[in-house]
């Protein structure tokens, strides 16, 4: 009895077994986020269900697939992230991670990415090094970078008379490359950087901070930070009266999920720069209608979970052109970038060499209280830059990835 | 003076102080309800936190503006603190501290996952009051009428509370009977009833902290867990139960992490654990503690 029994449950194994070796669909994809602090609502548990979304709406799951989605918090600190990110390669068998916002994070996650040959899909991080000196064959950097930003916004702002700058900045990777990149982009198109000053990550007093601002006498005082720390910058330098002293916010950074905190009293008139909204058209109305009935809050999704979700999805149409789960990160992104990206939410594009997702990106303006008709209802679109132009050219790229 | 001229020091050093009030009015509450209960209240955060909460939901839901939430919230979330000491704290009494701490951090990590599962973590916006919208030009800075109004306000709350403990006959019976309440229960005063309204209390001034925190900060969920630990250092710098040392300390190391602002504000963060550290090295009972 106790042998039949033992060799039915082998038989049973290397029946469950077979089909694994020939033809693996076994998927598991874990969203490594801030799921409690200053970005856990314009990525966190939102991701996690993006992520869930575009395994739904893959199809995937119809023919055989399985497909799981994880999530954990890596509470903004690149150790934390790294230990989590080596436990779920190691004995958990993720084969991707994605979203990942701070840059500080995402530049160790994909270290580890790359060492351990899986597939990491950036939607949260804005370093452009992600896709630059630190890119690797397994990142693929889907939403947005430090290099889009301050190409349209700096731009626009500098065009617009803004020609000198003072920079509030959060002090680690990303800030450091959103102030670089603006600054380049600034003293390029003839104005010039007053000051800057750098504040820990996740600040709640910004007073001295635009204090400084406002003795530096600059026309514009960049806030090269996010989350949170844009938020409470913002309501502050209101109550500060930066505005009556002549100068002007350039919020380098902005979310839906800011916005909707501030309140539009707060803030109206800002200018800044997103790959997605979810008020563009019929398909991001739609996905976006679904994607709030299922958040706890009724949030609409920010263009980094929507980034999430449209990654996802090029990802699994990845490993169904490659006919099943191969758990090769290098072999699936490269195929990721060899099929031209095509979702409801970003529209037609592609991935580059360098793993940059290539696609265009708006400029937008917040609604004053009266031209907003209701929550959510917070943008207008002030210009849309074209996809060839919006990111950094191959031929500025410091990537190994890329030939000269 | 170092290459930051003397107006801008003196805008920096009032912004501190500012700053300072806050620190004040909650480490405030923490030397009190240590000093009378013996209990590090880690909940102490999360209770600032739904303090600014309950001045939002007082608006949204009940109409009720900035002025009457000033004197609702203390009171209602007092309310929440005579709950939380009536069904749980009381047990503890004459236990370690240790367990006083667990049960309150464990509070407040509850508090702080239900607000943000309920609210996210962005935050919810609180307006100004419009008699304080606006502000003066000093000269060196512009000052907003709201912060000179946090400033004078919290320090008027401070000195009515070391008046109470320290001077009245109230506070006298308090004192006494933190030193020996078999005593003072002899003496016919109801001592459990004392030390559950002193919980209220110190959890009151939390609450108001958190009110006149609203409409400069977004109303978060983790705003009192940001703060918190920075307020526990001043608590322990001032000396654990010193009231007066708890309220010049917050006050003093408000005006040290305005000044780190300007000169080094990567540090800003930390520089008041620096100075924690330095203070126990040198005087482990804190600066206005008496040696146990």
């Amino acid at each position: 009895m106790k042998h039949r029994l033992i060799a039915s449950i082998a038989a049973l194994a290397l029946a469950a077994a077979a089909p694994a070796l020939a033809q693996d669909k076994t998927v598991k994809i874990g969203n490594l986020n801030d799921m409690s602090s200053l970005y856990a609502d314009l990525g966190g548990p939102g991701s996690t269900l993006a992520a869930q979304m575009a395994v739904e709406d893959s199809g995937l799951t119809a023919k055989g697939w399985k497909i799981e989605v994880v999530g954990a918090d890596h509470q903004n600190k690149p150790d934390v992230a790294s230990n989590i990110a080596r436990q779920w390669y190691d004995v958990d068998n993720v084969d991707v991670i994605i979203d990942t916002p701070n840059s500080g994070v995402a530049l160790a996650v994909a270290a580890v990415t790359k060492d351990k040959n899986r597939v990491f899909i950036n939607s949260g991080a804005a370093s452009s090094d992600l896709t630059g000196k630190a890119c690797t064959p397994n990142t693929v950097h889907w939403t947005y970078d430090t290099y889009t930003l301050a190409n349209t916004t700096g731009k626009a702002v500098v065009k617009a008379g803004g020609d000198s700058w003072f920079f509030i900045t959060a002090d680690y990777a990303f800030g450091h490359a959103l102030e670089r990149d603006t600054e380049a982009v600034i003293t390029a198109n003839g104005g010039k950087v007053l000051g800057k000053v750098r504040h820990p990550l996740n600040t709640s007093d910004f007073s001295s901070f635009l204090l400084q601002a406002q003795s530096s006498k600059a026309k514009i005082v960049g806030l090269a930070n996010a989350g949170g720390d844009t938020t409470n910058s913002i309501k502050q330098a209101s109550e500060f009266g930066l505005a009556s002293g002549g100068q002007k916010l350039a919020a380098l950074l902005l979310f839906i999920s800011d916005v909707h905190a501030l309140g539009l009293n707060v803030a109206q008139g800002l200018t800044f720069t997103e790959s997605f909204y979810w008020d563009m058209n019929e398909q991001t109305r739609a996905f976006s209608d679904r994607f709030s009935k299922r958040m706890k809050n009724g949030a609409k999704p920010t263009m980094v979970q929507a980034g999430a979700y449209a990654g996802v999805l090029h990802y699994l149409k990845a490993l169904e052109a490659l006919g099943g789960n191969p758990h090769d990160g290098a072999k699936v992104v490269a195929k990721m970038k060899e099929i031209p990206t095509d979702d409801p939410l970003f529209g037609k594009g592609e991935i580059r060499v360098d793993g940059r997702k290539i696609h265009p990106v708006y400029l937008f303006e917040v609604k004053k209280p009266s031209e907003s008709k209701g929550p959510w209802d917070y943008y207008k679109l002030i210009a849309t830059v074209p996809a060839n132009e919006a990111f950094r050219p191959l031929a500025q790229s410091e990537c190994p990835l890329v030939k000269k | 003076m170092f290459g930051v001229s003397t107006q801008a020091l003196f805008g920096q050093l009032l912004l501190g102080l500012i700053n300072g009030s806050f620190y004040a009015l909650l480490s405030l509450g923490l030397a009190v309800i240590f000093g009378m209960l013996n209990i590090i209240n880690f909940a102490h955060g999360a209770l600032y936190m739904m303090g600014a909460f309950c001045a939002y939901f007082l608006l949204q839901w009940a109409g009720v503006g900035y002025w009457g939430a000033l004197v609702l919230a203390p009171l209602i979330i007092g309310l929440v603190g005579v709950l939380i000491e009536r069904t749980m704290l009381q047990w503890l009494t004459g236990l370690d501290h240790l367990y006083g701490l667990l049960l309150t951090f464990g509070l407040a990590l509850i508090f702080q996952g239900l607000f943000q599962n309920y609210f996210g973590s962005s935050g919810l916006p609180y307006a100004i009051p419009p008699q304080l919208t606006g502000g003066q030009n000093l000269g060196f800075m512009f000052l907003p009428n709201y912060r000179a109004w946090v400033v004078v306000f919290s320090l008027a709350v401070c000195l009515v509370t070391w008046f109470v403990i320290e001077r009245t006959k109230l506070g006298a019976y308090l004192r006494a009977a933190t030193e020996n309440p078999t005593l003072v229960r002899a003496m016919g005063v109801n001592v459990p009833r004392m030390i559950t309204l002193t919980y209220g209390a110190g959890v009151a001034l939390a609450a108001l902290a958190g009110v006149l925190a609203a409409p400069i900060n977004q109303v978060r969920p983790l705003m009192g867990a940001d703060l918190i630990i920075v307020v526990f250092a001043v608590v322990v710098i001032g000396g654990m139960g010193s009231i007066m040392g708890s309220i010049v300390t917050g006050f003093a190391l408000g005006l040290v992490e305005g000044l780190t602002k300007v000169f080094y504000p990567e540090a800003s963060n930390t520089v008041i654990f620096v100075i924690m550290t330095i203070v126990l090295l040198i005087k482990p009972a804190g600066l206005f503690g008496r040696a146990a």
